[in-house]
């Protein structure tokens, strides 16, 4: 029971990010209907938007602190981040120590311009061509974003601390009544579940009661019916564009910590988000959300050493299987509709 | 007994009956009308006889084998052509090679990798496709991209890839629709040099003109049922299709 | 002559010479000069130019033609490089058997990857051949070790068994590839003045296989075969109803290319026995993709074009590095160098992935002919003449109806 409950927990930080990013996709391809192969990119960028939070905090003067010296004897020369000179040393340290959260505000507006961006200068022109020219070129907008970042912060991993109050794990077992020490589950993982839950059900909430949200999920029942109603789409695809964006940033924002961000970790996801929107069912978002979560666990209880005893390797193909077989036995996915994108 | 036998067919669409029980005998090199008002069921029976709809229940033979449950490009390839209602053509190729592409299927089934020899090696094949290009008064733009016909052309076109397989049966989904005065009888003229080759063909058209212009037999459809089947001349003055195209005839 | 018409007799006859004369056409700087460092002529970098634009060649034939965008066939290079290499241990070093082999393999293996994608089209066709090549990439990681020696990759030891060999040569160490006892590595340079040119067996090798793989093609593309592969491109529905069976011609198309990709793989393990599994990732695979649609998807030249681009940036434009910059923009003022230098640095050496993104992106949007339509149009603007001819290059370039 422990263990299948560890597993399950296992599974819910990658099945978060899977779910993030796979909402995002399907919004962009259930409301403009273009596959965005640079949706990996984005969340890349949301992870380094952390980073640079991080990096811009830790910015310092450097001081000569004469009453201390160095092991040569020499006057110790001390680094203190602006911040602290700014707000005093408790709250510059906060702001360092919180940089991930605190780049939550920070990614906002710079996924949201990056979302208009792209669309208003790319995506718009590529809505009428075949979804082969569309895969190809945000696959090239991908490579270019990603080496953009590799200029600037080069090839390594970056880590990036979460918060001091998250690092570390708690006992999870103790906390719902079981013996203690059975099932331990880092906090910041706890945190980024809760996190992503958030979002996603706040997507869901802004498609459901707001009449913008109205509009869009009409418009991806039946594209052609809202434009007919004269209804002005393309203001409001460069709006979905930019949430679908700001989804995948945050996504990549809040799991920095978890993995440290390098420029190519948006194309690991990438593959493993198409494979969640197939699955799901192209078009239909809680079919994304589910999936992600589904897979995620799928795939940890597939690295169960039980498991990997009997099936050797399956922890690697578990996803890439379970994608073959439901595209081959239920081409929709899991909740999609009939015949979306079918050639 | 005919070429195409079509006992007892019906087909339903949820809670929508579109075909109840169809009976139709289709005698060889005959041209065979089938008329009704909109949303009669005569796309969704033509359908049924290509291999894109199956039938809920009855039977369809052609030339003493059934059609139901095959797959269509085996359907064409025991003789059934159809012309669609917008044209089926491949638009990114050159005239020639689309008449060319049906006239292989004929000669080399549905499967052949013919890969060493070059198209323009195929004389015979060539040849054929160029005389029925010619029979079209298209011969002119053999190297022309298809897709940058006419509408009428590339109606004409498609007619041509369906006849150069001389087909046992051609199927003709509003072959006038949308074209001019002009142009329609152009295409009647036309079909009528087709059926003197003795193809049987089944027409589905809207308009009276062409219908009663080409057919030896009309079937009217309505609401899924054929009312009346008859000889041109008895069907006009027939008070049970005047009820039906004047609208008595939906509840 | 060849079964050819004038034009791709021309054309083939041109990329016959183009490849004869690599050496001495890639080498056209002195070795003393500056300008040695642009020299693409080394026996290496030659090898790779035609292996992958056999890779290329072998995708354009499912993906120009019948317009299904695979983004795994990578893991056919892959399957390929590793039954060459073990064909090397286990039988001979000579190439001819372990290429055969690498054929056979990749061949076998996209029969069986084809025949389940194939089942879907469009994007998700896409998607199930990327989660084949990621499985696969996995697989040879983990599981397959015994077969791919994971990390490390495969390559030849001093205790291979070696049927029709030896395991180990006189002097004890492994031996050379040859081919029916020219050893791969064999040839001679060739010193003309400042000019140095290598001249190498293996390189030769790879270029006879590819100008074969070439004509293959060009066969396959002017045939019935190719008319009815961009049938399927053009449409599917019409097919059908022509009594035509679209499925069986795509499979056949897509098996062709991944033996194209096996023979890659084999000619890779041929001039260097070793393969590794990274060769079968997806970025692989979209390499191959991006070298087609440079040089010009569904035309017979582009995917060579595309390949030699690619490879010569990634070997020699990444070499530039900062100093040199400084030397070619030296006669400008201080500042305006430093700053010219700045602006130009992150788009060339190791930026050069940057400057291949910008241009395949607008390769996709304004170019989709890719470099051949790119000549094409410079060749009317200058031939005045209007653009009425619309060749089967250009035919191939519209959209695909194969979504």
């Amino acid at each position: 029971m422990d263990a299948i409950i560890l597993q399950v927990l296992n599974g819910l930080d990658k099945g978060s990010a899977y779910a993030l990013i796979a909402l995002g996709l399907t919004l962009i391809f259930g409301t403009l209907g273009v596959v965005n192969f640079a949706h990996g990119a984005l969340f890349m960028l949301g992870a380094f938007c952390a980073v640079t939070l991080n990096a811009i905090l830790r910015l310092s003067t450097e001081t000569i602190d004469p009453s201390r010296t160095d092991f040569l004897g020499n006057p110790l020369k001390v680094k203190t981040p602006y911040v602290e000179n700014w707000f005093g040393p408790e709250i510059g340290g906060a702001m360092i120590e919180w940089s991930v959260p605190l780049a939550i505000v920070f990614a906002i507006p710079v996924m949201v311009a990056v979302g208009i961006a792209t669309e208003r200068g790319l995506i718009k022109y590529f809505y009428k061509r075949p979804h082969a020219d569309q895969i190809l070129v945000t696959f090239g907008l991908a490579i270019v974003l990603q080496e953009i970042i590799k200029y600037f912060f080069g090839a390594n991993p970056i880590p990036t601390p979460a918060p001091d109050a998250f690092i570390g794990s708690f006992d999870f077992g103790a906390l719902v009544g079981m013996e203690a020490g059975t099932i331990i589950y880092p906090y910041w993982r706890l945190v980024y579940f809760a996190f992503a839950a958030i979002v996603i059900g706040a997507v869901f909430a802004f498609l459901q009661y707001t009449t913008f949200g109205m509009v869009v999920r009409a418009g991806m029942a039946d594209r052609e019916t809202v434009g007919l109603l004269g209804i002005n789409i393309d203001k409001r695809f460069t709006i979905m564009f930019a949430i679908a964006a700001c989804v995948a940033g945050l996504a990549g924002v809040m799991y920095a910590p978890i993995n440290s961000p390098n420029y190519h970790m948006g194309m690991d996801f990438l593959v493993l988000s198409f494979v969640v929107v197939v699955v799901g069912g192209m078009g239909s978002l809680p079919g994304a959300v589910a999936a992600g979560f589904l897979l995620g666990i799928l795939e940890s209880f597939a690295s169960m050493s039980q498991v990997v005893n009997l099936l050797p390797g399956i922890n690697q193909i578990i996803i890439y299987l379970v994608a073959i077989i439901i595209l081959l036995t239920r081409p929709r996915g899991l909740l999609g509709r009939k015949g979306v994108m079918e050639g | 007994m005919g070429i195409l036998e079509v006992k007892g067919v019906n087909k339903r669409f949820g809670g929508l009956k579109a075909l109840n029980d169809v009976n139709l005998d289709i005698q060889e090199g005959s041209v065979h009308a089938i008329i009704g008002p909109n949303g009669a069921g005569k796309s969704t029976l033509l359908n049924c006889f290509v291999g894109r709809l199956e039938p809920d229940t009855g039977s369809v033979m052609f030339d003493g084998q059934s059609l139901l449950g095959i797959q269509p490009y085996r359907i064409n390839q025991i003789g059934v052509s159809r012309v669609f209602q917008t044209p089926e053509i491949f638009a990114d190729l050159k005239l020639l090679e689309n008449v060319m592409i049906p006239a292989f299927a004929r000669r080399d089934g549905s499967f052949k990798v013919n890969g060493w020899k070059s198209v323009g090696e195929e004389r015979e094949i060539r040849d054929e496709a160029m005389t029925m290009l010619a029979e079209l008064g298209m011969e002119a733009k053999a190297d022309h991209v298809a897709g940058q016909l006419s509408r009428g052309d590339k109606r004409r076109l498609e007619l041509a890839m369906c006849l150069v397989q001389k087909p046992k049966l051609l199927l003709l989904d509003e072959p006038t629709a949308g074209m001019a005065r002009a142009d329609t009888n152009n295409t009647i003229d036309l079909l009528k040099q087709i059926a003197k080759r003795g193809i049987t063909m089944v027409v589905i058209e809207h308009d009276m003109h062409v219908v009663f212009s080409l057919a030896d037999r009309i079937s009217v459809l309505a609401q899924g049922t054929v009312i009346v089947e008859d000889v041109p001349g008895n069907i006009k003055g027939n008070p049970k299709v005047q009820e039906a195209y004047l609208g008595g005839a939906h509840l | 002559m060849l079964g050819l018409n004038n034009k791709d007799l021309m054309l083939f006859a041109i990329v016959i010479a183009i490849t004869l004369l690599a050496p001495v056409i890639l080498n056209p700087f002195p070795v003393e000069s500056d300008l040695a460092q642009f020299n693409a002529g080394y026996p290496d970098l030659m090898q790779r130019f035609v292996i992958f634009g056999i890779f290329a060649i072998g995708f354009n034939i499912l993906f120009g033609l019948t317009g299904y965008l695979s983004f795994g066939h990578a893991a056919f290079l892959g399957v390929g490089s590793y039954a060459g290499v073990w064909m090397m241990k286990l039988l001979t070093m000579n190439v001819v058997p372990a290429i055969i082999v690498s054929v056979i393999f990749a061949g076998l293996f996209s029969l069986l990857v084809g025949f389940i994608s194939l089942r879907r089209s469009g994007i998700y066709f896409s998607i199930l051949t990327l989660a084949f090549a990621q499985m696969s990439f996995s697989l040879a990681y983990s599981v397959l070790t015994p077969i791919t020696n994971g990390e490390t990759g495969l390559q030849l030891s001093l205790n291979d068994p070696r049927i029709l060999g030896v395991s180990q040569t006189a002097d004890g160490s492994i031996p050379m590839t040859n081919f029916f006892g020219i050893a791969m590595r064999d040839g001679f340079e060739l010193s003309m003045g400042g000019w140095l040119f290598t001249f190498n067996a293996g390189y030769y090798l790879c270029a006879a296989v590819m100008l074969i793989a070439f004509y293959v093609s060009i066969r396959i593309f002017r045939s019935p075969f190719g008319v009815m592969l961009k049938a399927v491109k053009s449409n599917q529905q019409r097919m059908l109803y022509t009594g035509l069976n679209s499925r069986p011609y795509t499979l056949a198309a897509f098996v062709i290319s991944g033996m194209y990709a096996g023979l890659a793989g084999g000619l890779m393990v041929a001039m260097d026995p070793l393969a590794g599994a990274e060769r079968m990732q997806w970025t692989a695979s979209g390499e191959v993709v991006l070298m087609t649609i440079l040089g010009g998807t569904g035309t017979l030249i582009g995917p060579v074009l595309g390949s030699g681009l690619i490879k010569y940036l990634e070997n020699i434009f990444s070499k530039i590095n900062d100093n040199i910059l400084h030397q070619w923009f030296s006669f400008l003022p201080d500042g305006l160098e430093d700053f010219v230098v700045a602006i130009v640095y992150p788009f060339i050496g190791k930026g050069w992935h940057l400057t291949l993104g910008i241009v395949f992106m607008l390769v996709v949007i304004f170019l989709p002919g890719g470099i051949v339509e790119g000549g094409q149009r410079i060749g009317r603007l200058f031939r005045r003449k209007p653009p009425e001819d619309r060749n089967n290059t250009t035919t191939a370039a519209a959209p695909s109806a194969a979504e």
